[in-house]
């Protein structure tokens, strides 16, 4: 019997017991994205500074500059790690320099924070993708607070200034956060990429062949003949002095770093990035960055490569870090609305087309 | 009622084991996997959990749904009852058709968008699938919209299938369901 019979209470019964299994599920999927519900995503975690937001840029760290060169490894690091990082002898790399502002278009002196990134992939195809800055560690201890912050020190837009009791009731919450508002509050602005030191902030795992799990953090520490290239340079006042000392030096020498592996002790903190290590925890060079030439970001492979510091190959695993895994979805959706608008013919100078007005 | 006892004897009124197997497996499998697939897209903490279970799952699904269509194509289908009306006939084969094409394809495509992107396609840690398509903004703009797009498809359809599957199994009780709950009593 094919056929609804409309006057039976069972009919009736059934279908709305369908209905609601039915809207169950729907509604389970719609809260799951994020379309329902007063859940925070990864999607509140990508703001866009500038509206409209200009067509293939980078959602943070928009303005930039690709650069190519080698990774050379240390061979005692394979005694804590099985990754071919650490063995092959020579690696090609590509890598960005940015800002850490929001607008693509941002005069180099708006932000104190510089970023490097980097891609290594080795010839057994296993990729590590890392994405530093030169702050050493993250606000607070996890995604939910580093919201609370963007909201607790945005500017009052009467007064321009963020809201002092705001800030004060962020603090309460996550007072950990207190010591970076103090350090980026007091740190010098940066007068050049090839002086500055990039931190990984989060920690990772080096796994060895024997199953044993290091936990570290990074830095690239830049070679001390650099450390006073930036002083002979002219004033900072130009609205892109950062890329252009950087692409001046590296038309005379290559530029080097140092990856500096810090050892976590057995009970430091992994899963907190708010937390730096002691300073004596044991450090070891595991390898020497250098870069030697940069090309313009539009043009470069940087441009359609995701930085996602959550890509780590094997012999290198994540922690449970909260914020690496919140920094992959923010990347992710910030890699995927830009090369959808390069992808579809959107984007104007993000790919060194002129604008058409 | 039974509808089995309508049909000729040569007609099987069941779906065989393998293919009830796959499908109750399959079943959990692409639930599960279009949860994790907008979870990991939003989750704030367990997105990198949520990924590492993606990409095997995806691929097994893959592999599930081959063996599937051979065993399909080699044990046809128990026929729908005869008294059933033609939009139902032709909205059962259709949805059916449209499952197999995009439980084929949201693997396929997610293969394809992260080879587009240059991400590495880690199926399990220290083994990597190679790249099927090169790398290009276009194709990963184009596919990742594919995937997407073709992934809420499938949930509505697959919402579609259950009701319509538990409309036969309270309602109509014609054999519809039982054909893929359990096996034939001739057979067993």
């Amino acid at each position: 019997m094919s056929h609804l019979n409309l006057r039976s209470k069972r009919t009736w019964l059934a279908l709305i017991l369908i209905a609601i299994i039915a809207t169950t599920l729907i509604s389970a999927f719609a809260w799951t994205a994020g379309w329902i519900g007063k859940r925070q995503t990864t999607e509140s975690l990508v703001m866009e500074a500038v509206q409209p937001f200009p067509a293939g840029f980078r959602r943070a760290h928009g303005k930039g500059i690709c650069y190519v060169g080698n990774f050379r490894p240390n061979k005692d690091i394979m005694s804590l790690s099985t990754a071919r990082v650490f063995s092959q002898p020579n690696i090609p790399i590509v890598g960005r320099f940015s800002i850490g502002t929001g607008d693509p278009h941002a005069v180099d002196s708006s932000t104190k924070t510089i970023s490097m990134a980097l891609l290594l992939t080795t010839d057994d195809k296993q990729q590590w993708r890392m994405a530093m800055n030169n702050v050493p560690y993250f606000p607070t201890h996890n995604p939910e607070g580093f919201l609370a912050m963007r909201q607790a020190t945005a500017p009052n837009p009467e007064t321009g200034k963020p809201d002092p009791e705001r800030v004060a009731r962020f603090l309460q919450e996550y007072p950990e956060a207190e010591k970076f508002l103090k350090m980026t509050a007091t740190a010098a602005p940066p007068d050049s990429f090839a002086n500055s030191t990039f931190h990984s902030v989060n920690a990772f795992l080096l796994v060895s062949a024997d199953g044993q799990k290091q936990p570290i953090r990074w830095m690239m520490r830049p070679h001390e003949a650099q450390l006073s290239l930036a002083e002979t340079k002219q004033q900072h006042t130009t609205d892109n002095f950062l890329f252009d000392d950087l692409r001046h030096t590296l038309e005379e020498q290559p530029l080097m770093w140092d990856l500096v592996l810090q050892l976590a002790q057995p009970n430091d903190p992994i899963n907190d990035p708010s937390q730096p290590w002691p300073q004596d925890r044991q450090q070891i060079i595991a390898g020497t960055l250098q870069v030697t030439s940069v090309v313009d970001q539009a043009k470069g492979a940087c441009r359609d490569i995701n930085f996602d510091p959550s890509i780590v190959p094997a012999g290198i695993e994540v922690s449970d870090d909260p914020i690496l895994s919140a920094r992959s979805g923010a990347y992710s959706h910030s890699f995927n609305r830009r090369e959808r608008e390069i992808g579809y013919g959107k984007a104007t100078d993000a790919v060194g087309k002129q604008e058409v007005k | 009622m039974k509808t089995q006892e309508n049909t000729p004897m040569t007609t099987n009124t069941h779906f065989n084991l393998t293919a009830r197997c796959l499908h109750w497996l399959m079943a959990v499998m692409i639930l599960a996997m279009l949860f994790i697939g907008v979870g990991m897209m939003t989750s704030l903490h367990y997105r990198l959990w949520l990924i590492n279970l993606h990409r095997p799952l995806g691929i097994a699904i893959l592999l599930l749904v081959i063996v599937r269509l051979i065993n399909r194509l080699r044990n046809p289908p128990p026929s729908l009852p005869a008294n059933l009306p033609q939009w139902q006939v032709l909205a059962a084969k259709g949805s059916h058709i449209l499952l197999y094409v995009l439980m084929l394809a949201l693997p396929l495509i997610g293969w394809a968008m992260l080879s587009a992107a240059g991400y590495p396609i880690v199926l399990f840690k220290g083994f990597n699938l190679p790249a099927i398509v090169p790398t290009s903004p276009i194709l990963y703009a184009w596919l990742r919209d594919a995937h997407s797009l073709l992934a809420w498809l499938l949930f509505v359809v697959v919402i579609g299938h259950l009701s319509a599957a538990l409309v036969h199994a309270l309602i109509y009780r014609d054999g519809v369901f039982s054909s893929m709950a359990k096996g034939s009593k001739h057979h067993q």
